[in-house]
C-alpha cells in the first residue's frame, strides 16, 4: 500500500479482500483455535485466504505469530507487509508494532497501558481491553486465558467484517460434542466482537467481502495430504521417528488408517511402527519394502542423515521404498519451527558412493497428494528409493487448494515382479539381470518359490545377486542403475512450463516456491517486464528442463537455501552454462515472498534489458516493492 | 562376503523328514569361515534344527547384519531368501519384514559386535517389539573382519591374542535380553549340538523374539590362553541349568524323568517343550529366578547355559498391532485405497 504519508489511502475497494495481517500471541494459550477459526471463516466467506504459522519450538510460553493473507486474485504466497498487527503479546509489542506498515492498524489489549515508546505517528490504534473483559466474563484462570484469545477473534471479525453465522457454525462444527466449550467460545466471541462494533469505527478499509460460495476449494495441510496420498496408494506399512515438521504425516496416517483400513472386528489393514531413530525407522521400511509392502517413513533434514546407510543400500540392492522429507531449517538441528528448501542436494545424492535418487517437489498439498500416490508407483516400478520433498510451510500450513479428486480406474503399478508361475517358466533366475534392456530387473518376493530366492547383500554382487569382486561382475550391475535411472526420467511427473509472448528471462523453482514466482512474474507483468516459468516437479531432470534453460540467455533460479543447491543440481547435471544460472535465494526460515524474487530479479532485468518497453522504465523496486505483495 | 556354491553330492539312503527332504535341502553355500570357526557349527545346527521341524526352506527368512556371523546367513537355506544388510541394523529390516508379512520363519544372524556394538539399540527395540523371529547372537568376543580388537562382550581381564587385558566391562546379553522383557532367553555353546538344535529348534517354534546367545569361540583371534571365549574356557565353565527336549504335537514323551525334574511348557501351536532342570527348584517361566540364576553362576565363575527363560503366551508385534490375518503385502489394491467416492466426502470436511 501507498502510505498515508503520501496524502491519502488507496481508493476503499481495493482494499477489499486484499489485505494482510498478523497475530501475536503466547504459544499453549488457544491461539491456534482461534487463528483457525479465523481462516475457516473467512474462506467460507468464498474469500482466498492463507494462514501461516511462525511458530516457536516450545510447548507453551514463547511468543508465536499467525499470518493471514487474504487475496481476491488468488495470491496467497507470503507476505511480509502488515496492514494490522493483533498484538496480544506484550513480551513483542516492540516488534509487533515496528513491523505494521504505515497507514495500518495495531489491534492490542489496553487492559494495561501502552509504553510511550511504542507509539508511532504513522498508524492507527484500535484498543480493546480483553483481559478485563475476561476477567469480568469468566471464572477459571485458565479459562481467562483462552477465551482472551477466541474475543480477538470475534473483534477481528467485527474490525474486518467476518460472517458472524459461519463464526458461530464452525464453533458448533468444533464443539458438537461439548456444549458448555461451545457456550463459552460463543460469549467471548460475542464479547469482542460487540465490544468492537460498540467501541471502534468498524469495519476498517481492509474488509472482507463475501465472494461466490465456493465449495471447490478445501483448506488443508501438506502432511495431511501426504497421508491421505499414502493411503490411496495402498501403503500399508509406515515407520517413523517423531520430528519437526514431519510428525503430523504418520499423526494424519493413522487417523485416516483408523477411519478406511480398520475392519470392524478392529483388525487393522496397516501397521505403524514408531521406531527408536531413524535408522531404524529406514530399516523397517525397507524390510517391509523388501518383503514386497508398500512402506514409508516420514522426517526432515535430521532424519535423512540418519537414513543415509539405508538409503544407499536401498539403492544398491534395488528395494522400493518411499522417503517424505518436510524440509526445516538446516544446518544441524537449525530452527526446527521455520522452513527452508535446504535438503535438496543431501536427498539427491544420499548415501556414500555413487547413488542418485529420484526426488519429487510437490508445490502445495493438492500436488502432495497426486505426487505421493505417483512416488510409491515409481518406487515400485524402478525399485528404489523415492523422495517427496516438501517443506515446513506446504507441511504445516493450511493451504486453499482445489477439492481433491481421485480416479476409480487408477490401479497401482508394482514393477516387475516374478510370481510363482512366472518363475515356472525360467530356466533359472538372477535377480539383477536386465531382460528387458530397460534397467529394470525383475524382482520376486519372499516366500514364494524356492526357485526365485535370492540373497540380497549391500556388497558387490553381479548380476546373478551372488557376491563379486571382480571388475565386471562389479561395474556391470552399477552401469544398469545408471541405464534405470535414465528410463525413470521419462516416467517423472513432467515440469510446469509457461511459456509467454515476449519474455525476456526465465524464472525457475521448484516446491513451495511456486507461488511467491507466480506473484512476482504476475507483478512484473503487469510492469511490461515478461518471464517465463519453469517450476520443476522431479529429479533427475527431464530433457525438457535442459531445452528450456538452453532457450533463454537471462536465467533466475529461485532457492529456499543459503548456498543455490537447486541451482548447484542443475549446474551438475544439464549441460547448462554455471554462469547463465542467476540465483534468486531466500533463507531466513519465513516461507518465500513475491518481494524477496522481485529484489532479485528487478536489477537484474534492468540493467540488462534496453529500457523501450514503457512499463520497464517505472519498473522501479521501490515502487515494486511498496505495492502490497 | 564370499560364497562357494557347494556341490551337490547324491548320497543314497538319506534320512527324509515329513516334507520327504533331507538335511541337504536344508544346507547353504560353502562355509567360507575359518576351519574349526564355531560359527559353522552353529549353522549346522540350524539345519538340523530345520529339518527336524520339516519347515519349508522357501517359506523361511534369513536375515543378518556385517561381520563374520552374519556371513553365515549364506550357508544354510539356499532355497530361502536372504538379506544381509548394513551393520548392526538387521533387527529394524526384520521388523519391518515381519510387518508385512507375519507367515514367513525369520531367523536372524548376528554377532557380539553387530548386536551389542553399533546395533545394541536396535537389538533392544526388536525384544521390545517382540518380533516373531529366531535370533541368534553369535557371540565370540571379537571382532574377526578387522582382525582381532575386543568386543562389548569380552570380559574384563580377557586376554587378546597379544596378550592385552580387556579392561571395559562386558555387556551380557542374556542379562539384557531378560530385564527388557524377552519372551524367550537361552544360552548356548557351538560345541554343544546336544543342547543347541533343541533350543533352536524351541526358538523356531517360540511365537515372538527368541532370543539365544551362542558362545561361539573364534578359533583365529580368541581361542588362546588367557581368553574367556576360548573353546577350553567354556567347556570349562559351562553350567546347564535347563535342558531342552523338543516333543512336536501329539507326540508322546518317552523318556522317564525323576519327578519334577521336567517341565512342559507349550508354545502358541500346540509343541509341548520338556525343560529338563538340573536343578528341581528352578522355574523357568520365572524371570527373576533366570535372572538370579545367571549372576549367581557368573559370580562362581560359571557360564548358565540352556532355555533359561520362556514366557508360554507372549503377544507378538502382529497381535499387539492387530493387523489382519493376511499378511499386509497381499492386500489387494481395492481391500486398501477407498475410492473416489471417500475422498469426496472426506473433501466436505475441509471446507
Amino acid at each position: 500500500m501507498t502510505g498515508t504519508d503520501e496524502g491519502g489511502d488507496l481508493p476503499t475497494e481495493s482494499r477489499v479482500n486484499d489485505f494482510a495481517f498478523r497475530v501475536a500471541t503466547v504459544n499453549g494459550t488457544g491461539s491456534a483455535s482461534a487463528n483457525g477459526l479465523i481462516l475457516k471463516a473467512i474462506h467460507r466467506m468464498g474469500v482466498p485466504v492463507s494462514g501461516k504459522n511462525v511458530f516457536p519450538s516450545n510447548i507453551q510460553g514463547l511468543p508465536t505469530w499467525y499470518e493471514l493473507r487474504v487475496n481476491r486474485k488468488g495470491h496467497l504466497a507470503r507476505t511480509p507487509k502488515f496492514d494490522l498487527i493483533v498484538a496480544m503479546n506484550p513480551s513483542t509489542y516492540a516488534v509487533d508494532v515496528a513491523e505494521v506498515q504505515p497507514g495500518g492498524w495495531i489491534l492490542y489489549d489496553d487492559s494495561w497501558p501502552l509504553s510511550k515508546t511504542l507509539i508511532r505517528s504513522d498508524v492507527t490504534y484500535l484498543s480493546v481491553p480483553f483481559a478485563r473483559l475476561c476477567v469480568d466474563k469468566f471464572a477459571g484462570s485458565r479459562e481467562r486465558v483462552l477465551m482472551k484469545n477466541i474475543a480477538y477473534a470475534g473483534a477481528l471479525g467485527a474490525l474486518i467484517g467476518l460472517d458472524m453465522d459461519i463464526v458461530r457454525g464452525l464453533l458448533e462444527e468444533t464443539f458438537s460434542r461439548k456444549k458448555a466449550l461451545l457456550e463459552s467460545n460463543y460469549v467471548a466471541v460475542k464479547m469482542g466482537y460487540d465490544y468492537a462494533r460498540t467501541h471502534l469505527d468498524c469495519p476498517l478499509p481492509i474488509q472482507l467481502d463475501k465472494m461466490e460460495p465456493d465449495s471447490r476449494h478445501i483448506l488443508m495441510d501438506g502432511n495431511t495430504s501426504i497421508a491421505l496420498g499414502c493411503i490411496y496408494a495402498g501403503a500399508t506399512v509406515g515407520a517413523w521417528y517423531p520430528i519437526t515438521p514431519a510428525t503430523s504425516v504418520m499423526d494424519n496416517f493413522t487417523m485416516l488408517c483408523k477411519r478406511f483400513r480398520t475392519d470392524p472386528d478392529g483388525s487393522k489393514r496397516f501397521a505403524i511402527l514408531q521406531a527408536e531413530d531413524e535408522l531404524a525407522a529406514a530399516g523397517i521400511v525397507v524390510g517391509a519394502g523388501w518383503m514386497g509392502a508398500r512402506a514409508f517413513t516420514s522426517t526432515a533434514g535430521p532424519g535423512i542423515d540418519l537414513m543415509c546407510e539405508f538409503i544407499g543400500l536401498a539403492y544398491y540392492a534395488e528395494v522400493p521404498c518411499v522417503f517424505f522429507d518436510i524440509q526445516r531449517t538446516g544446518p544441524s538441528t537449525g530452527m526446527p519451527t521455520r522452513t527452508q528448501q535446504a535438503d535438496l542436494l543431501s536427498v539427491a545424492y544420499a548415501s556414500h558412493g555413487d547413488t542418485k535418487h529420484i526426488a519429487l517437489f510437490p508445490a502445495d498439498p493438492e500436488e502432495c497428494f497426486r505426487l505421493t500416490v505417483e512416488a510409491f508407483d515409481l518406487a515400485e516400478r524402478f525399485q528404489t528409493p523415492v523422495f517427496v520433498v516438501s517443506d515446513l510451510d506446504i507441511g504445516m500450513n493450511d493451504w486453499r487448494i482445489p477439492r481433491m479428486t481421485w480416479d476409480d480406474d487408477y490401479f497401482w503399478d508394482r514393477g516387475k515382479v516374478l510370481d510363482e508361475a512366472e518363475l515356472a517358466e525360467l530356466d533359472s533366475f538372477s535377480r539383477y539381470l536386465d531382460v528387458d534392456g530397460d534397467g529394470i530387473a525383475a524382482r520376486t518376493l519372499p516366500g514364494v518359490s524356492a526357485k526365485g530366492a535370492y540373497f540380497l547383500r549391500g556388497s558387490g554382487h553381479d548380476k546373478h545377486g551372488e557376491y563379486a569382486e571382480s571388475e565386471d561382475g562389479y561395474q556391470e550391475v552399477v552401469d544398469r542403475l545408471v541405464r534405470k535411472l535414465e528410463t525413470a526420467k521419462s516416467a517423472l511427473p513432467d515440469p510446469v512450463i509457461e511459456r509467454r509472448e515476449g519474455a525476456s528471462a526465465l524464472l525457475v523453482c521448484l516446491g513451495s516456491s511456486d507461488g511467491a514466482c507466480r506473484e512476482a512474474i504476475d507483478l512484473l507483468g503487469s510492469r511490461g517486464l515478461v518471464l517465463d516459468l519453469l517450476r520443476v516437479r522431479a529429479f533427475p531432470f527431464s530433457r525438457d528442463v535442459e531445452e528450456l534453460l538452453a532457450e533463454h540467455e537471462i536465467i533466475f533460479v529461485v532457492d529456499q537455501n543459503r548456498d543455490g543447491q537447486f541451482r548447484s543440481l542443475l549446474v551438475n547435471e544439464t549441460g547448462i552454462e554455471k554462469s547463465k544460472l542467476r540465483s534468486v535465494r531466500h533463507y531466513s526460515g519465513t516461507p518465500l515472498s513475491a518481494v524477496h524474487v522481485i529484489k532479485e530479479v528487478l536489477p537484474v532485468l534492468d540493467s540488462h534489458l534496453d529500457h523501450t518497453a514503457e512499463a520497464s522504465l517505472s519498473a522501479h523496486p521501490a515502487d515494486l516493492l511498496g505495492s502490497r505483495v | 562376503m564370499t560364497s562357494i556354491t557347494k556341490p551337490r553330492i547324491r548320497i543314497p539312503k538319506l534320512d527324509r523328514n515329513a516334507l520327504g527332504l533331507t538335511r541337504m535341502d536344508y544346507e547353504g553355500s560353502m562355509s567360507t569361515l575359518c576351519a574349526g570357526c564355531g560359527h559353522d557349527s552353529i549353522t549346522a545346527a540350524l539345519t538340523h534344527a530345520f529339518f527336524e521341524l520339516a519347515l519349508p526352506p522357501h517359506r523361511a527368512v534369513k536375515l543378518s547384519g556385517i561381520g563374520c556371523s552374519s556371513k553365515t546367513t549364506a550357508y544354510f537355506l539356499s532355497q530361502a531368501h536372504g538379506f544381509n544388510g548394513v551393520h548392526g541394523r538387521m533387527p529394524a529390516v526384520a521388523s519391518g519384514a515381519n510387518a508385512a508379512h507375519q507367515e514367513l520363519t525369520y531367523i536372524g544372524i548376528s554377532g557380539d559386535g553387530d548386536s551389542l556394538s553399533i546395533g545394541l539399540g536396535q537389538l533392544c527395540h526388536a525384544i521390545r517389539r517382540n518380533v516373531n523371529m529366531l535370533y541368534v547372537l553369535e557371540n565370540n568376543g571379537v571382532y574377526g573382519l578387522t582382525k582381532g580388537q575386543f568386543s562389548a562382550s569380552s570380559d574384563v581381564g580377557s586376554k587378546s591374542k597379544k596378550g592385552e587385558p580387556n579392561q571395559d566391562g562386558p555387556i551380557d546379553p542374556v542379562a539384557m535380553a531378560l530385564t527388557l522383557g524377552a519372551t524367550f532367553v537361552a544360552r548356548s555353546f557351538s560345541g554343544d549340538k546336544e543342547q543347541l538344535v533343541p533350543i533352536m529348534m524351541a526358538g523356531l517354534r517360540h511365537r515372538g523374539f527368541a532370543f539365544v546367545d551362542v558362545l561361539s569361540p573364534c578359533v583365529t583371534f580368541n581361542d588362546h590362553e588367557g581368553s574367556t571365549k576360548s573353546y577350553t574356557f567354556i567347556r570349562k565353565s559351562n553350567s546347564e541349568v535347563v535342558g531342552t527336549g523338543f516333543v512336536p504335537i501329539q507326540e508322546q514323551i518317552s523318556t522317564q524323568y525323576e519327578p519334577g525334574s521336567v517341565r512342559p511348557v507349550t508354545v502358541h501351536d500346540g509343541t509341548t517343550l520338556y525343560l529338563r532342570k538340573v536343578d528341581a527348584s528352578y522355574d523357568p517361566t520365572d524371570r527373576s529366578m533366570a535372572y538370579a540364576y545367571l549372576k549367581e553362576h557368573q559370580d562362581r565363575g560359571e557360564i548358565a547355559t540352556g532355555l533359561l527363560y520362556i514366557q508360554e503366551d507372549s503377544a507378538d508385534l502382529h497381535a499387539r498391532e492387530k493387523t489382519v490375518a493376511t499378511p499386509l503385502r497381499d492386500l489387494t489394491f481395492e481391500s486398501l485405497c477407498p475410492g473416489a467416492a471417500a475422498l469426496e466426502d472426506l473433501m466436505d470436511e475441509y471446507i
